[in-house]
């Protein structure tokens, strides 16, 4: 089964249409939005809740609990804010949303931030997406102008602002508190929690931070209702998603589907199969550079959701699959993920700041194999010592995709070492 | 109150308190390199691992998380061992192994924590990290190589010190502490930054390579070099004092010491008075102590007493004072004199002249109206506390005198007189006002009772709370007053010849040309400094650290110094040399030992019985000090210290404040360019 | 610091003034800080127009704090934090290459070469001979279905290769940049031939 055109939310996912105002009132966006909002706040987060939405930025948190946690009165202006920083490595579909549908974002904004009280929406989208920006940027003064933002926001009596912010390259202000730092104007560093942002979170007040896929598709969601929402996918993993299939496949492309598609035919029908057809694949990263690595054999049929993805060791995490056939040199493409997390650790605490370094350079020399063979029980061990000990997730970003290919390919990592013993050996003997 | 159990240990702790401080509570120690008391709390070195219950199976940093009611936390289970190691581990893999040429060697954090949880070999096989040393002035050395992130010296520069210099710039294993420009750090507090440091990162330039810490013998002290009597150990190896260091007390100095009191200390060995000295034929000349005492009593027979005066210096201790106003009674004179700047004081009622509100209590108010000081240049430690005050309740602060940065945001209500109203005003609706008048202001004439004015309409003046407050900057001034070392002539009628004989006790900080030509001076004091050069005689005496001696800061609280090392050559302790004159006279003085001139001293006042405690106090007499403050002239205040780094004769014999004036105030740009 | 010379003076000029002054509006009063990042792209462009080089002297971040009231050592640790601000001259172009995983996955390192081969430059952040182009190693950049992405200053260039690579350089050589987006013509992130989905849209059907 395929997920109905009908049934996508993204309807212009790959900007084929007019991505402004006047293309996305036709695809539906802003009809009679007033009316969302007078439903009231706690009906639109009971609506979120029910849809069983869970948070598209690589967690999966339910999104309708999260924006629960709002203090229902406050005293203090409260923040809504949208992480556009999407920066996982294999995942470009915030992208898509920004640059192709921003006015579900945008739209997005005026109803989650309704929901949770909030009197603005700080988007904080990463630096490199420049031209992205320019196009939401235009979507959002299109829709002051057109009064579906700003005071009284579609007619409703609410006021609601909607601020793009720019950021300028950390991958690390993707995690939400050390997004609230750098949007306050300091370093992107993560916060200790608790507290936590719903409590003292932007400028010290209360705050929810949601990816921009979450946010952007609550308004289909309080339109359809929650029972549309909830009867695709799969129980407790509803919903489309936006997938994005990078690698070794044919036809790498983004797409939207059901959640729970079996890899092999989300791969296979959006993405041309393969390259070399399904028995040349090696190991798939389902979720993002962060989540473990899985061989061919777990691929053969696991689903495409978040609880699937984790009884087998990995995640669903952005739902980023990268697909790496035979002809890759597997401890290479995790080293090289090594080299991005030493590079985007914030440096703040020891076991991230010192270790992804350690790993990334044990790594390098796993790739040439110039290893004792005990050194990949060393290395899981420094995975060990930074997952669980860090301020953030960062740290244990750092450690899964090792933990993954000790785990699954082991035996090629010893034969690395041993080719390259043997190497020596000859040169030694040579000598 | 939630109350919690520790390692099976309950204990109750105040609200808002972290696992770590019940843990502390609860005498259980939790190690860690980036928490400390009074600083922010950072969490990122990971050490304070600890298991709570009921929380998701992983260690949690006992710094940052809230104690809460029922709360079960262990503290050396497999999981906090192996998590705690595995921190330790990470620190250590780019931390040099330099430790034999480190100087933080024998009290450095690491290296004890490192004995519990390192290991005994390394698994990290690849090349450490090297980081370029940075240049932080003359003060603080740097081997950046050793830092470990901790962030202790950036949040004390940016919290206590309140001048946001350091930062930590780059990102992940790059990321490097400094200033990035290289410059020196501006702050009257940065060598705090040295005791601070966990690691060897931060040392002290001054003593780098000089000695051990187990080769020091430590002697508990008072610093003098500024009036709040910051308590102090000065550690020494035989005749030398090798460094300063802030001695804890939460009611004077927490744990912090100005630049200057700590480092003036190469001033101790430099232009020192080492033996007696007698004018002859209009040049000094060397003599013994017979000699010199034989010169002062011939003087002196000849001279009536109405004819003699004596002016107290500002690093004093008591008991030499007291001595010399006995003895000057006993010669026939009360022209006594503590106030060599003419300080516009009387010693007729004492919270008239101390800091009553208490440098503790500065963290109560809610308004702070400064007249005519700049306590971060008169009293670095002091000023942290106002910081504090403005930063952790709000208060706020008006400042009449020049204008110059605090550390804190101000409201600039004027630089003299005139602006005395709008100051009165500032202090509106205060519940908890303070009133702090400085040297600057108390030059002038009336100031003090203008100033205790504005206290009494500003509701600072009640029996609960007592508001008003002289800030010194001489550490001999308070004691002095409690003694009655003021009565007679003032200072500046015994210069110009109103005396004839002139006895200045470590008094420099006055024009001494104006002391008369034909008036006889004897100076006795530890420095060669412009008193020493103008005398007839020179009685060589002791350094603070030389001495055991009392001193009352600028609070009223009576503290007490011990002698570290023994005053250089001939010179002795000064109350000493008073008692040997005294009898060389024919006066001699009723007391022949340490304890005989304390318990003179509790005669004189018994505000030097109570050494150490002063309780706090409010005013139930809200009478003004004499003078019209109708009658307050219209002038500016100027500022009374110039350079930090050199207000005295110690520091200014020392070249390690030579070099930080210089570091800081660079000569002025040439004219040609 | 490296072997360049720090300009001795920087002030805004109007347009960047202007532009700092919008930001600074965004944000709630009292926060400008927030405006730090913004305020040094602004810095960034204007030393583009000003010298050819988009970079961030030290006197432009001393210009951020005092305009934005921070103090200065605040500024550096942000500018040094962000890796999108150059804290060194760069060239005319700077081509930023992706190598993350899923562009090396797709042919990053021929990318690479090709940028070496047409520009003659040998390590990371160097700048070509002819100070047209700096190449800098960047992280995922975000666009990794339309891997390999050489980014020219904001622009993407994708699906790239080693012919394309020298197509666009040389191009670029002659201040004349190819249109940006995908190098072989297919639509955004569509699968290569045309989208296979959404093929009904509301506002064609």
């Amino acid at each position: 089964m395929m997920l109905a055109d009908q049934d996508r939310i993204f309807t212009n996912l790959y900007g084929v249409h007019d991505p402004l105002l006047a293309g996305a009132r036709m695809r539906g966006d802003w009809d009679n939005t007033k009316a969302i909002l007078e439903r009231g706040r706690d009906a639109l987060v009971d609506e979120v809740k029910a849809s069983g939405l869970r948070g598209r930025g690589g967690a999966g948190f339910p999104t309708g609990l999260k924006w629960s946690f709002m203090p229902k009165t406050s005293d203090r202006p409260c923040y809504l804010v949208v992480n556009a920083d999407e920066s996982e490595p294999g995942t470009c579909k915030d992208r898509d949303i920004i640059r192709h549908d921003p006015h579900k974002l945008v739209e997005g904004c005026l109803v989650a931030g309704f929901a949770m009280g909030a009197c603005a929406a700080y988007i904080y989208i990463r630096g490199e997406f420049y031209n992205e920006h320019l196009v939401l940027q235009a979507a959002i003064d299109e829709a002051y102008e057109a009064g579906l933002i700003g005071k009284n926001a579609c007619g409703s009596g609410y006021d609601f602002d909607v601020i793009l912010h720019r950021g300028a390259g950390a991958y690390i202000c993707g995690e939400e508190t050390a997004l609230i730092e750098s949007l306050e104007g300091k370093k992107g560093m993560p916060r200790l929690k608790p507290p936590f942002p719903a409590g003292v979170g932007l400028y010290g007040c209360p705050s929810t931070v949601n990816n921009v896929e979450s946010i952007a598709v609550a308004p289909t969601i309080l339109r359809r209702g929650a029972a549309w929402f909830s009867a695709l996918g799969r129980q407790n993993n509803t919903g489309p998603k936006v997938f994005c299939i990078s690698g070794h496949v044919n036809k790498p492309c983004n797409v939207e589907e059901e959640l729970g598609i079996p890899m092999r035919e989300l791969i296979d029908k959006y993405a041309g199969g393969v390259r070399g057809g399904w028995d040349n694949l090696l190991a798939v990263i389902p979720g993002g550079a962060s989540v473990p690595v899985i061989p061919k054999s777990v691929c053969d049929d696991v689903l495409m959701d978040f609880d699937s993805l984790r009884n087998v060791r990995s995640g669903l995490g952005t739902a980023a699959v990268i697909v790496m056939d035979k002809s890759t040199d597997l401890i290479k493409a995790i080293a090289r993920l090594s080299k991005f997390y030493m590079h985007e650790s914030c440096g703040q605490c020891t076991p991230c700041r010192e270790g992804t370094g350690w790993m990334y350079r044990v790594m390098t020399r796993m790739v040439e194999g110039r290893a004792e063979l005990a050194e990949i029980d060393t290395l899981e061990q420094v995975t060990r010592q930074i997952e669980g000990h860090t301020i953030c997730a960062l740290g244990d970003a750092a450690a899964w995709p090792i933990q993954g290919l000790i785990r699954h390919f082991r035996p090629l990592m010893e034969e690395r070492i041993a080719s390259y013993k043997a190497r020596s050996t000859v040169r030694l003997a040579a000598e | 109150m939630p109350k919690l159990t520790i390692d099976g240990i309950e204990v109750e702790v105040p609200p808002g308190s972290t696992v770590l401080q019940a843990a502390e509570a609860a005498g259980i120690e939790i190690p860690r390199f980036c928490y400390h008391d009074r600083l922010s709390i950072a969490g990122n070195c990971r050490m304070c691992l600890v298991e709570i219950e009921k929380t998701p199976p992983k260690p949690i940093s006992s710094c940052t998380y809230p104690a809460a009611e029922g709360m079960i936390v262990h503290t050396d289970t497999p999981m906090v061992r192996n998590g705690r190691r595995g921190v330790m581990e990470f620190l250590l893999i780019n931390h040099p192994l330099d430790c034999p040429i480190c100087d933080q060697g024998g009290e450095c954090d690491l290296q004890d924590q490192a004995m519990g949880y390192g290991m005994d070999h390394s698994r990290y096989a690849e090349n450490k990290r090297a980081v370029k040393d940075k240049e932080l002035g003359p003060l603080v050395k740097t081997v950046m190589t050793r830092c470990i992130h901790c962030t202790r010296c950036i949040r004390f520069i940016s919290e206590v010190a309140g001048v946001p210099d350091l930062g930590a710039t780059s990102r992940g294993e790059h990321m490097e502490v400094g200033t990035y420009v290289e410059k020196a750090l501006s702050s009257e507090l940065s060598a705090n930054i040295i005791d601070l440091c966990p690691v060897g990162a931060l040392t002290s330039k001054p003593y780098a390579f000089t000695a051990r810490s187990w080769e020091l013998t430590k002697t508990d002290s008072v610093d003098v070099l500024d009036a709040v009597g910051a308590n102090i150990r000065v550690d020494t190896r035989g005749p030398e004092v090798l460094r300063i260091l802030p001695r804890l007390n939460e009611d004077v100095n927490e744990e912090w010491l100005g630049d200057k009191s700590r480092f003036s200390i190469d001033g101790l060995k430099r232009r020192r008075l080492d033996k007696p000295w007698v004018r002859k034929d209009g040049k000094l000349q060397a003599a013994t102590w017979q000699q010199a005492f034989d010169a002062i009593a011939t003087k002196l027979h000849d001279t009536k007493g109405d004819r003699i005066g004596a002016i107290a210096g500002d690093l004093c201790d008591a008991e030499s004072m007291l001595a010399l106003k006995d003895l000057m009674a006993a010669l026939g004179s009360f022209n006594l004199d503590c106030r060599q700047d003419g300080a516009k004081l009387t010693n007729a009622r004492r919270d008239h002249y101390t800091f009553n509100t208490q440098i503790a209590g500065i963290e109560d108010a809610d308004a702070i109206l400064i007249i005519g000081s700049n306590p971060r240049r008169e009293a670095p430690v002091l000023n942290a506390r106002i910081r504090k005050a403005w930063a952790n309740s709000g208060a706020k602060i008006g400042v009449i005198g020049a204008e110059t940065d605090l550390t804190y945001p101000v409201t600039h209500l004027g630089t003299g007189t005139t602006a005395l109203g709008a100051g009165e005003t500032f202090l509106n609706g205060a519940k908890k006002p303070m009133v702090i008048v400085g040297q600057g202001a108390l030059k002038h004439e009336n100031l003090l009772a203008a100033a205790w004015g504005i206290a009494s309409r500003a509701g600072a003046l009640t029996p609960e709370w007592h508001g008003f407050n002289v800030l010194h900057t001489a550490a001999a001034r308070v004691g002095a007053l409690d003694l009655g070392f003021l009565s007679g002539k003032t200072a500046g009628e015994m210069l110009n010849g109103g005396v004839d004989v002139l006895y200045l006790l470590g008094a420099d900080e006055f024009n001494i040309a104006k002391t008369g030509p034909a008036t006889f001076v004897i100076y006795q004091g530890h420095h060669g400094d412009s008193g020493a050069a103008r005398a007839d005689v020179i009685l060589p005496g002791a350094a603070y650290t030389e001495k055991s001696g009392t001193y009352v800061n600028t609070e009223g609280r009576v503290q007490r110094g011990f002698m570290a090392t023994h005053p250089p050559g001939e010179a002795r302790e000064d109350w000493k040399i008073i008692r040997a004159l005294s009898a060389h006279t024919g006066h001699a003085l009723p007391y022949d030992t340490i304890a005989a001139v304390r318990a003179r001293l509790e005669q004189v006042n018994p505000v030097f019985a109570n050494v150490g405690f002063l309780p706090r106090f409010g005013c139930s007499d809200t009478t003004a000090p004499a003078g019209d403050p109708a009658a307050v002239a219209n002038v500016n205040f100027t500022p009374v210290i110039v350079h930090y780094h050199q207000t005295d004769t110690i520091s200014r014999a020392s070249p390690t404040m030579a070099a930080c004036v210089a570091a800081l105030e660079p000569a002025p740009a040439m004219a040609a360019e | 610091m490296a072997d360049f010379e720090q300009p001795a003076h920087f002030a805004f000029d109007a347009d960047s003034a202007a532009e700092i002054d919008r930001v600074v509006a965004k944000y709630p009063p009292g926060r400008q800080a927030s405006a730090v990042i913004p305020a040094l792209y602004v810095v960034q462009r204007q030393m583009k127009r000003q010298t050819g080089s988009a970079w961030v002297p030290l006197k432009g971040m001393d210009a951020v704090g005092e305009r934005l009231g921070m103090p200065p050592i605040r500024v550096y640790e942000v500018a040094t934090f962000y890796f999108m601000f150059n804290m060194a001259p760069i060239g005319k172009y700077h081509l930023q290459l992706c190598t993350t995983t899923p562009c090396w996955l797709r042919g990053s390192d021929d990318i690479v070469a090709a940028c070496r081969e047409a520009t003659g430059i040998k390590g990371w952040k160097e700048t070509s001979a002819d100070g047209l182009f700096t190449m800098t190693e960047v992280e995922c950049v975000g666009a990794c279905v339309n891997a390999p992405i050489l980014q020219v200053d904001d622009d993407f260039y994708e699906d790239m290769d080693r012919e394309k690579t020298l197509l666009v350089i040389a191009a670029l050589r002659e201040g004349k940049p190819p249109a940006v987006g995908s190098m072989i013509g297919r639509q955004r992130s569509a699968p290569e031939g045309g989208p296979t989905t959404l093929l009904f849209a509301p506002e064609n059907g």
